[in-house]
């Protein structure tokens, strides 16, 4: 990640209070005692959804099992790609079939993404729910898709983006502003 | 990694797309667990599979690996078309070309048919396997089974037994074996051995040498039946007395836990027993299951690209 932030939104601690306060927003709006599966969105929603889960099983109110989506098969602009993107794999080791579903996602931009999990989620089994839970929400959207729960909304221009950054996978735990750059989402 | 737009051989492929293809396979395999075993991702494209040579296996895991990716797939029934009547394969693909097909899967009794196919269309070949010269697909299965089965096949020993010569299985399976850092070996009657092999190919000419050598896979090739009355081909009784897998040599690959592989369909009393099928390191059946993930992650790996991002 050697492209300068234009602006730094959260540091650590706030990345951190970001989650704890995702999380508090969950564990408040599910009924106590209700069994909570969350499904982060390949790359980022995984760590997300990971650190949600330890959140809400510290609060004691829900059982909470994990899992992750790869959505790249049910994107609807693979036809963009010159050479087909590698695949990471879907990991839901347990039966969703009437299970509340929380996927996670860290920026819900043009909702595509959240199209093509809702679709590939579908495909695993019959949950009785889904909700969507976003670290930052912003403006952009091309489908009709709303977040349940929110950490962060925030407004930037049409040329910048917002980037998520987890130490499971990044150097560094921040949610920043740069600059758009061609297919990110 | 740069587009391309056929499967022909394992010697085209690069490192790195032999590794995009093998662990691209590990997910698509996944999917088999799942309520719905598809994927959208080849959603309104056409897979022809254009078999000159029957082989309802390779056909069927082809169109299987199709399907689960929703793809359209035809069979192209060449018994049934004028290609019996005389019309050359470049006519033929001349009459596919105004269909419009994204796949062609071709299998052909001919070396080098599918290449001269591949230069005649627009759509992606996949070569199924031609003459004596490739079978691919097959090779990438058995790259990706051993590997599933083994981890790291790096200085492993697998030796391929039967009938080298005639066999495209041997050609692909053997050079992806070697790509992957396995030693290979081949055990064959002398008539049946290629008279020119790799320089860093073990030969063999019997089972105890063989099995001094210490393999950790033995690959059995399928004893193609109607040679058996070539006449520098071993009888059915005499290939299975002295290249077969007996019962006794199943015996030492019991007891030093060997992996045994076969690209089927066997011929149970030639070149294995009905002991040799029941064995428990046999990976002959997780080779057809990893067919189909292996197939969909090559059609995958091929997709037609648009822009280029």
């Amino acid at each position: 990640m050697s492209e300068p932030a234009k602006r730094l939104l959260l540091d650590p601690s706030g990345v951190t209070g970001a989650v704890e306060d995702l999380a508090g927003q969950i564990n408040s709006g599910t009924p106590a005692g209700k069994r909570l599966t969350l499904i982060g969105i390949y790359h980022r929603g995984v760590p997300l959804a990971e650190r949600l889960a330890a959140a809400i099983a510290k609060r004691g109110d829900h059982e909470v099992q994990c899992g992750s989506i790869d959505i790249t098969q049910y994107r609807d602009d693979l036809d963009r790609f010159a050479v087909a993107p590698k695949l990471y794999g879907s990991d839901i080791p347990f039966s969703i079939d009437d299970e509340h579903v929380i996927l996670c996602d860290e920026v819900v931009y043009t909702g595509r993404s959240v199209r093509a999990a809702l679709d590939e989620l579908l495909h695993h089994g019959r949950p009785s729910r889904v909700q969507l839970a976003a670290l930052v929400d912003r403006a952009g959207r091309e489908l009709p898709i709303q977040p349940d729960f929110v950490a962060l909304t925030v407004e930037v221009a049409d040329d910048e983006r917002v980037a998520v950054r987890f130490t499971e996978v990044d150097d560094q735990d921040a949610v920043m502003i740069m600059a758009a750059k061609e297919g990110a989402s | 990694m740069n587009p391309r737009k056929d499967l022909l051989d394992i010697e085209s492929l690069t490192d790195e797309e032999i590794e995009f293809i093998l662990g691209n396979a590990v997910p698509f395999k996944d999917l088999f667990k799942r309520s719905v075993k598809k994927v959208p991702t080849l959603k309104g494209q056409t897979v022809l599979t254009l078999f000159y040579e029957p082989s309802t296996r390779t056909r069927s895991s082809f169109e299987v690996a199709a399907n689960r990716l929703s793809a359209d797939v035809t069979h192209f029934d060449v018994e049934a078309s004028s290609v019996v009547k005389g019309e050359s394969v470049v006519d033929t693909v001349e009459t596919l070309e105004s269909m419009r097909l994204d796949y062609i899967v071709v299998r052909h009794k001919q070396s080098g048919i599918p290449n001269l196919i591949a230069k005649n269309t627009r759509a992606s070949v996949i070569n199924a396997g031609d003459g004596w010269h490739a079978h691919p697909t097959q090779a990438l299965l058995d790259g990706f089974t051993a590997r599933e089965e083994i981890g790291d096949l790096a200085g492993k020993r697998m030796v391929i037994v039967g009938d080298i010569q005639h066999s495209r299985v041997a050609r692909s399976t053997s050079l992806i074996f070697r790509r992957l850092g396995v030693e290979v070996a081949y055990l064959a009657p002398r008539s049946l051995m290629p008279r020119e092999t790799p320089a860093d190919v073990r030969l063999f000419s019997n089972w105890d040498d063989t099995f001094d050598w210490k393999p950790d896979i033995v690959y059995l090739l399928r004893v193609q039946t109607e040679r058996l009355d070539e006449p520098f081909f071993p009888s059915s009784s005499e290939y299975h007395r002295t290249f077969g897998l007996t019962d006794d040599r199943l015996t030492v690959l019991r007891q030093r836990g060997l992996h045994l592989m076969h690209p089927g369909p066997v011929n149970r009393g030639v070149e294995i027993t009905d002991a040799g099928m029941s064995y428990e390191k046999s990976l002959i059946n997780q080779q057809v299951e990893n067919g189909i993930a292996v197939r969909m992650s090559v059609l995958y790996w091929l997709k037609p690209g648009g822009l280029v991002t």
